[in-house]
């Protein structure tokens, strides 16, 4: 026994070492059931304090881009007013009512922390729970798909974004409607790639790249990038297709949240048919 | 020791803020993120307490770690890297010896002691942590620039504070 002390306290650095290592390491491999807790997450209360705090700065140095984009959507909008179609009585047309018919929900929020530099990307907005925001739900800005909703406390929410490893996203090519997995490899912050696209698909530079509504996250149709590059190897099945993001993640700073309001019901029915 | 306690926390929280808040933000073309912080962990005395200076390079790396949403990568990269301190500095002492009262920086045992130093707790560090990251060897020759590149503006960002910290300057 008094071996055993005198060997602990002879090596008590290197022990020392080892436990806290392994502790250290525990932390990093238990990422994800760690991340879901979201105890240390930037989605806490004081880290997000602070972030919000410095963004506040930031924010004021890009107000003259945001300026721009916020006008350029009034116009988008006010285009969509009523007002600005012309009236006609020579033919009746269906009428949806937007009222009860309403499939997704749109919230607005603010980036206040947001990384392009690792592998794993995350977003943190200025909205949580007591705004509505639930995990699972979309992300867009004005420019194309952003990333997906993780975890949420009360005030904040943490988001996946689509630079993001870990992330896959259900995506279509607009133009023929074959449809893959959008997929990015760690490298640019620019582009992704879009896989699973089969050879007799008709790819060309410049198709548009657009959510395929399949995943009940994002609405069908949201873009999300342009094909740059279309590679296509001997013998292999599936193009090898390079899309540039429509959105440029380093100048975010307002997005929105997507909520789907049936998406409970359409879940509840893929999983009963999933288990005949 | 004990009046150096101020400076050593000043150290670690203004570090700490300058890598979260600008550091982080630095990229060029996803191979640069240089990592300021390390250079705490350089500068500590050479009497430390090892199970302090453990502990102390845990803390610092959690916090990194809790701000940056990485749980345990920066912490794992900084425990290694003050486990090896004691064992670089024993290899590369100079030929008398380290002197009573003076400190592990560039004023004291000159640039090239230092750069020797820095480079190699760094570069250390460094391929733990972005190992540790992407946490497989596919994709080993792109992580390992990477590991170089980042070393080389960390040890230039090093190599800057330095010239600010006070100390006694020894023509060596």
């Amino acid at each position: 026994m008094r071996n055993f002390i005198r060997f602990i306290i002879k090596h008590h650095f290197a022990i020392l070492f080892f436990i806290i290592e392994m502790v250290s390491l525990l932390l990093v491999v238990n990422y994800n059931a760690y991340q879901r807790s979201s105890f240390l997450s930037s989605s806490n209360a004081l880290t997000g304090g602070i972030f919000k705090r410095f963004n506040a700065g930031t924010e004021y140095l890009m107000l003259r881009e945001i300026n721009d984009d916020l006008a350029r959507e009034n116009a988008y909008l006010r285009s969509r007013m009523p007002e600005s179609f012309r009236a006609s009585r020579d033919y009746f047309n269906l009428v949806y009512d937007s009222l009860s018919q309403q499939e997704y929900i749109y919230r607005s929020a603010r980036v206040i922390n947001n990384s392009t530099n690792r592998r794993f990307n995350y977003l943190t907005l200025n909205k949580g729970r007591a705004h509505g925001i639930e995990p699972e739900m979309g992300v867009i800005s004005n420019k194309g798909g952003v990333g997906i909703v993780k975890n949420v406390s009360e005030n904040y929410s943490t988001v996946i974004s689509i630079i993001n490893t870990r992330l896959k996203i259900s995506a279509k090519l607009k133009d023929s409607g074959f449809f893959g997995s959008l997929e990015w490899d760690g490298d640019a912050y620019e582009y992704v790639y879009l896989h699973d696209i089969p050879r007799h698909a008709n790819v060309n530079i410049g198709d548009l790249v657009v959510t395929s509504g399949y995943s009940s996250i994002f609405p069908e149709g949201i873009v999300l990038g342009n094909v740059e590059h279309v590679d296509l190897e001997k013998g292999a099945s599936f193009y090898n297709i390079k899309v540039k993001l429509s959105v440029d993640f380093k100048k975010l700073a307002f997005v929105e949240v997507i909520g789907h309001s049936i998406r409970e019901e359409q879940i509840t029915l893929e999983k009963a048919t999933e288990h005949d | 020791m004990i009046s150096e306690l101020p400076r050593y926390l000043f150290n670690f929280i203004f570090f700490t803020i300058i890598q979260l808040l600008v550091l982080n933000n630095i990229q060029l073309n996803g191979f640069v993120n240089p990592y300021l912080y390390v250079i705490f962990i350089l500068t500590l005395p050479f009497d430390i307490p090892g199970w302090l200076l453990l502990v102390l390079g845990f803390t610092l790396g959690m916090v990194i770690d809790v701000f940056s949403d990485t749980p345990g990568m920066h912490a794992s990269a900084t425990v290694l890297m003050c486990f090896l301190r004691p064992y670089v500095l024993r290899i590369i002492a100079p030929r008398d010896d380290y002197q009573l009262g003076t400190l592990p920086t560039m004023n004291y045992y000159g640039a090239s002691w230092f750069l020797r130093y820095a480079i190699i707790l760094v570069f250390a560090h460094h391929l733990f942590l972005f190992f540790v990251e992407v946490f497989s060897v596919t994709h080993f020759f792109s992580t390992f620039l990477r590991v170089i590149t980042s070393t080389f503006f960390t040890i230039i960002l090093i190599l800057i504070a330095q010239l600010f910290s006070k100390g006694k300057k020894q023509g060596r």
